[in-house]
């Protein structure tokens, strides 16, 4: 295949994953903001996130095959797992294999939901928010197209969604009374029955 | 902290020879709850010769004709449990559970303060029935005197070979749930010390790799007697579906509150009239505070487990609150599930959210709210707590709350149409509930 | 008395954060109280729900809506 083809078809792939990755992401915050209405019922939401995280998968593994089979420029298989093994940009591959690496818990995790626990899915799902940032960072780092303005607009459409999702969850979490495990304080415990006879 | 200052003679055992078969003649004879003593009224407790492989069955075959059942609220048949837990594994712990949440009960702080050498007794010897590896008795922190009380007990027996298994005292913090046996368990494992959720008990507890066996420190001390005296001394007091003595801690409208040691079957009447009661017995709680109000009508009824379910009574862990006619039943029920709402561990919505409102709703009727709709939009908020939660907290407060709708029906009428009754503000006979305000949140 | 082996729904009242999709997926079965908290009777589903049970166990984000598998009595028909 052509290296322009593969490289077109890396940046296209790219850019589409990262708007994909961008779109789950509000989803997910979306979800947990419990944004539900009539039309758009909880479950739905859920699985809107989940199927467009699959299809960002797909988007980013097509990107990651063709910037590795393409020769123009030397990215070895390593790199797509193993940071700082690439030799060509090697800060801003490197943020893109974090990215995969992080994308492939979530996945796994997911996929093996039923037999994990609960709080391990649930720490590793959190790491996947960190994947948004690093995916951005990579993008502007890679930089092929960022000079051109409607890719700016994009993307900055997509930093105005996820940022003003995130927010919204700050703000929420702030306002709504954290059920945790709060005891009343031990020291508000009755007196007890004064014993004033012991029948014996 | 409970003193025996003044003590009067026990009505309900009057045979002499049976008399060494209840739980506080030993103190009543020898007034020391030092190992000599103990082992001078009992003799030595009958533990297994090492060796001796039939004895785990023997023994548990004697608790069953014994016909003992737990002392800590369920009265849940002992042998069963102790059958359960044999079933799972050898080893494990005896977990001896003296918590005693309930603010109105005070009669495991008596066995231990009293008699803790028959409360260890019952431990080692169902101990050695599982071949448990060890021992741990819980007692609540606020109550140091009663956990050096045991650590001494403790002490003394190791030199007399009459501890085969080692003995643990440990503290979890003191709160109202904190005696159920999930949320034990789960802070002995090095947890918060909440209850979990078991959709099928028969699965016994575990800590660590062993399972483990909580009873409550008058079961275990029941068992010791069964195991010396045999199951027909247990059975010669209390009735032939309720058998033995049971611990009941009387207090409220009383001029001796007290622990008294009862056979199962006496009136309740009787019960509460040997505590005194300072003027006419117009309600009586029975349980706790998640058991149920009765009503002066119920007085004759025989203190069993089934008799009392029958009349919309509780035996639950032996608590009797006594109200006179000066007080206000549905103010003291506020006070109630005032308190129990603020001692969920907050893990179930429904019993978080639902217990305060049942709270409130309660304060707003004892206040006299002038709205028709109140007592019915009570009993849809209690009927929505009711059995939602992972434990039995949110049942305790709904069944009590719904047994105080029907016995003090009349006064909840005048309080919705408006009318407070004139013993809202009496001291309330509650042990002092200290705190005020909302539950922390 | 036959005894049949029934799906029934059960609650996990710890796990749940009362997110309500199982409410949305199965309103004939489940209803929410006034906070949000799944209602549900403890007999068994009727066989065309049992898919749809099915989903919204797998859908809860908390794993908090169980199905299981129970021996229910059954009164022989015809009575």
């Amino acid at each position: 295949m052509s290296s322009s083809v593969l490289w077109y078809a890396t940046r296209a792939t790219g850019l589409v994953a990262l708007v994909m990755l961008s779109a789950t992401t509000v989803l997910g915050i979306l979800t947990a903001n419990r944004a539900t209405s009539p039309r758009w019922p909880g479950f739905a939401l859920q699985d809107l996130h989940r199927r467009i995280s699959v299809i960002t998968m797909g988007f980013l593994a097509c990107h990651i095959v063709t910037s590795v089979i393409d020769t123009y420029v030397h990215i070895g298989w390593a790199s797509i797992v193993v940071p700082f093994a690439s030799s060509y940009k090697r800060v801003w591959v490197a943020l893109g294999s974090v990215g995969v690496d992080l994308l492939l818990a979530v996945a796994v995790t997911s996929w093996l939901r039923p037999k994990i626990r609960a709080r391990t899915w649930r720490a590793v799902h959190w790491l996947a928010y960190l994947s948004w940032p690093v995916a951005l960072s990579h993008s502007f780092g890679m930089g092929t197209d960022m000079g051109q303005s409607w890719v700016i607009g994009l993307v900055l459409c997509c930093i105005a969604a996820v940022l003003g999702a995130a927010l919204w969850r700050l703000w929420l979490a702030a306002r709504r009374k954290r059920r945790a495990l709060v005891f009343v304080p031990v020291h508000h415990r009755p007196a007890g029955v004064p014993v004033k006879h012991i029948s014996a | 902290m409970p003193s025996a200052t003044d003590t009067r003679t026990d009505p309900f055992i009057t045979d002499a020879a049976h008399d060494r078969a209840t739980l506080l003649g030993g103190w009543r004879a020898q007034r020391n709850p030092d190992l000599r003593s103990h082992l001078a009224w009992h003799g030595a407790p009958p533990l297994p010769r090492p060796g001796d492989a039939t004895w785990p069955e023997r023994f548990a075959a004697t608790i069953e004709r014994s016909g003992l059942s737990g002392r800590g609220g369920a009265s849940f048949p002992s042998a069963v449990k102790l059958e359960q837990v044999r079933s799972a594994r050898r080893g494990g712990s005896v977990v001896v559970n003296a918590m005693e949440g309930e603010p109105a009960s005070a009669k495991d702080k008596v066995l231990l303060s009293y008699v803790p050498h028959l409360v260890l007794d019952g431990a080692e010897l169902a101990a050695c029935a599982l071949g448990a590896t060890q021992i741990v008795v819980c007692v609540a922190p606020e109550h140091p005197d009663i956990a050096a009380a045991v650590r001494r007990a403790v002490a003394e027996r190791v030199p007399s070979a009459l501890a085969p298994v080692a003995v643990e005292v440990r503290c979890p913090p003191g709160r109202y749930v904190a005696g159920e046996e999930s949320a034990l368990v789960s802070w002995l494992n090095g947890g918060p010390g909440a209850p979990s959720w078991r959709p099928d008990k028969r699965n016994p507890l575990m800590i660590g790799r062993g399972p483990a066996l909580v009873h409550n420190a008058e079961t275990l001390a029941h068992m010791a007697l069964i195991a010396r005296y045999g199951p027909a001394s247990f059975r010669a007091a209390g009735a032939p579906d309720a058998p033995g003595t049971s611990l009941v801690t009387v207090s409220g409208g009383v001029d001796h509150p007290g622990v008294y040691e009862v056979a199962l079957g006496t009136t309740l009447g009787a019960i509460v009239d040997q505590a005194r009661p300072t003027s006419g017995v117009a309600a009586v709680l029975t349980g706790g505070f998640g058991g149920a109000w009765v009503g002066a009508g119920a007085l004759g009824t025989p203190y069993a487990p089934a008799p009392m379910a029958a009349a919309g009574g509780v035996v639950g862990a032996g608590v009797l609150v006594v109200l006179t006619r000066r007080a206000c039943g549905i103010a003291e029920t506020a006070r109630v599930a005032h308190y129990m709402a603020g001692q969920s561990t907050g893990q179930c919505g429904p019993c978080v959210f639902g217990l305060p409102a049942v709270a409130e709703d309660l304060e707003r009727l004892a206040a006299g709210c002038d709205d028709p709709g109140a007592t019915a939009r009570l009993g849809r908020r209690v009927a929505t707590v009711d059995g939602r939660g992972a434990c039995r907290h949110p049942d305790g407060v709904a069944r009590m709350v719904r047994s105080a709708m029907a016995v003090f029906a009349r006064d909840a009428a005048l309080h919705g149409a408006g009318q407070p009754c004139a013993f809202r503000d009496e001291p309330s006979v509650l042990p002092a509930i200290l705190g005020s305000g909302k539950a922390t949140r | 008395m036959r005894s049949v082996a029934e799906t029934v729904i059960k609650v996990n009242p710890i796990a749940c954060q009362a997110y309500g999709y199982c409410a949305e997926l199965l309103p004939e079965l489940v209803t929410l109280d006034a906070w949000g908290y799944p209602i549900v009777d403890g007999g068994p589903v009727p066989r065309h729900l049992v898919e749809l049970a099915r989903r919204a166990a797998k859908d809860c984000p908390r794993r908090a809506f169980l199905l299981e598998k129970a021996r229910i009595r059954q009164a022989p028909t015809g009575d």
